[in-house]
């Protein structure tokens, strides 16, 4: 009978259990924006203070060294947190064709994040850190972190337990690897003994301890920025270029390869240390192992587009997506040459690095979210698209230049940095004191600021956009299909048994 | 077994298991469980334009 009058009137029985839980998708998507801007704001700053150290005036809060974690943190767990928490949900939604678990916890995730970030930006500027790269909050934010990541995780996976689809979409298989991943990195690296407050030691000291934090760091890139992000790519690359992933049986091979390789790179952080030597051939070798199965998600993506090539001409969409993995390809090419150990020791502690990094960072990771919340923030707003498609445009090609900019200057800086700090006179002394090459870095640093300034601007642009949007829609929450799509089998009886009971 | 055994078997059995998910996926036998997925985003788009149209 309800299902009847249902489809009757499709507007009079609509009620919250019919309807997806757009509130959350809507909270992370202003929020990754928002927090985009901040990020890169400081990131801007701190490229700055590379060429005029005295900009912030000695004011210790504001020095290089406080601020360059607030800046990871927030682009990384803020930023890149927030398009992860908002596409996932979004995804699995509509993938499962249910609901979330819980709106409670879901609620709890959102605000739980957010008073995170808070802490970060108040603790890391007054020096309160653990010292471990990208995991710096002090123990009591680490716990905190613990807490919403367990809700994420049971939100997530309750809804794909309840889904009323057959079969998991390979997004989701990705978004799962990346929550599952991130909770236990985050939990074994930041195990520590408290000494107060805000002051904490690692419970591993020496070189496992340097051992456990890059196996933490770099699986971070491989499962928080790569995983969640190639979660995103999985669902968004097909729905913009409107046709079905290129090769699912592609996916699957990838994805059990990523998830077999990316936990034994973690050594390559660590060449010529105290670490022993087998360790770093391992990690190097695994390194230049997870080429292939980078590799495969970037072909997997770029192909999707394959017989559709001329949406890429005026799609500006497609084009920050399709570029994102462009970046992807390029980034995880370069990544695993530079864990070559002779290459290693004309890279590492140079500007290499940190180009590396922002090829990855900017053209993959920010590229990706930012095509993703030009396609979501609309549907959630209850429109078809964006206040102004031309604005996206020119969001695209301001931040392409400024990334360009930015990782072309940061390889001739930091190759330059490599042979002049290995170069030595015919006795054995060094050619060049170190000085002498901050001297020589300065018109890169300069042109890196430029890029940085450019992509910020892009951020900006993106949120006047996005301020228009909103203001012009309306919170809406898409129906949920109450028929079963033509073609798929019944749901599972466990899934039925969890469906929200019709009617009121 | 000790450990550096039990390190080596892991990792043998790791390998195995990944070459059997590699023959599971290209076995011609899922293809079309693997067509069907790769259709999941697309199921509920009429869904989606009916109620644009309604709601402008």
């Amino acid at each position: 009978m309800q299902a009847t009058a249902s489809l009757n009137h499709p507007a009079a029985s609509t009620s919250v259990s019919d309807t997806y839980n757009y509130k959350i998708v809507r909270q992370f998507a202003v929020m990754t924006v928002v927090w985009g801007i901040v990020g890169m704001l400081v990131g801007v700053i701190i490229a700055a203070q590379l060429i005029w150290p005295d900009l912030t005036m000695g004011i210790p809060f504001l020095s290089y060294g406080r601020l360059r974690p607030l800046h990871t943190n927030a682009v990384i767990f803020a930023f890149g947190g927030s398009a992860l928490f908002a596409t996932s949900y979004y995804v699995v939604q509509r993938t499962c064709q249910t609901r979330l678990l819980s709106d409670g916890l879901a609620a709890l995730t959102f605000w739980g994040w957010q008073v995170i970030i808070v802490l970060a930006a108040i603790t890391l500027p007054l020096g309160f850190t653990s010292g471990k790269e990208y995991a710096e909050l002090e123990w009591p934010i680490d716990i905190l972190i613990a807490v919403v990541w367990v809700a994420y995780a049971i939100v997530f996976f309750g809804t794909i337990m309840k889904r009323r689809t057959q079969h998991i979409y390979v997004a989701n298989w990705f978004y799962g690897a990346f929550i599952i991943t991130v909770a236990v990195l985050h939990i074994v690296n930041s195990a520590a003994m408290p000494a107060e407050v805000l002051k904490s030691y690692s419970a591993y000291s020496g070189v496992q301890d340097a051992m456990i934090q890059w196996w933490y760091g770099h699986n971070a890139v491989g499962f928080f920025l790569t995983a969640g992000f190639l979660g995103i790519m999985y669902y968004f690359v097909p729905k913009q270029a409107e046709r079905p992933v290129y090769s699912y049986r592609l996916s699957v091979v990838h994805f059990w390869a990523l998830i077999f390789t990316y936990m034994w790179a973690g050594p390559h952080h660590l060449h010529y240390t105290a670490l022993p030597d087998w360790a770093q051939s391992l990690g190097m070798i695994f390194s230049l192992v997870l080429l292939a199965p980078s590799w495969g998600g970037m072909i997997n993506g770029i192909m999707t587009l394959s017989g559709a090539w001329h949406k890429l001409r005026d799609d500006p969409i497609l084009k920050f997506l399709i570029v994102s993995l462009s970046f992807y390809g390029m980034s995880t090419f370069e990544g695993p040459m530079m864990s070559i150990k002779t290459v290693n020791s004309l890279a590492h502690y140079t500007d290499w690095v940190v180009g590396h990094v922002h090829s990855g960072a900017l053209g993959w990771v920010a590229f990706i979210s930012i095509g993703a919340m030009y396609y979501l923030i609309p549907r959630v707003f209850g429109l078809r698209q964006m206040y102004s498609v031309p604005l996206i445009s020119l969001h695209f090609w301001i931040a392409t230049l400024g990334v360009v900019l930015y990782i072309a200057s940061m390889w001739i800086a930091g190759v330059m940095q490599g042979l002049m700090w290995r170069a030595v006179n015919t006795d054995g002394t060094l050619t060049y004191t170190f000085a002498e090459s901050v001297k020589a870095s300065y018109p890169y640093w300069t042109i890196r600021l430029i890029g940085g300034v450019m992509f910020f601007s892009g951020m900006l642009i993106m949120a006047y956009n996005v301020f228009k949007t909103v203001s012009a829609g309306k919170a809406y929450d898409a129906p949920i299909p109450q028929d079963l799509p033509a073609g798929s089998t019944p749901m599972p009886a466990f899934a039925k048994a969890a469906s929200p009971a019709q009617g009121d | 077994m000790d450990h550096a055994t039990l390190r080596s078997v892991i990792t043998v059995v790791s390998l195995l298991v990944f070459v059997g998910i590699v023959f599971w996926a290209m076995s011609g036998r899922n293809k079309d469980r693997f067509d069907q997925a790769a259709q999941l985003p697309f199921a509920d788009d009429d869904l989606d334009s009916k109620a644009m149209k309604e709601r402008s």
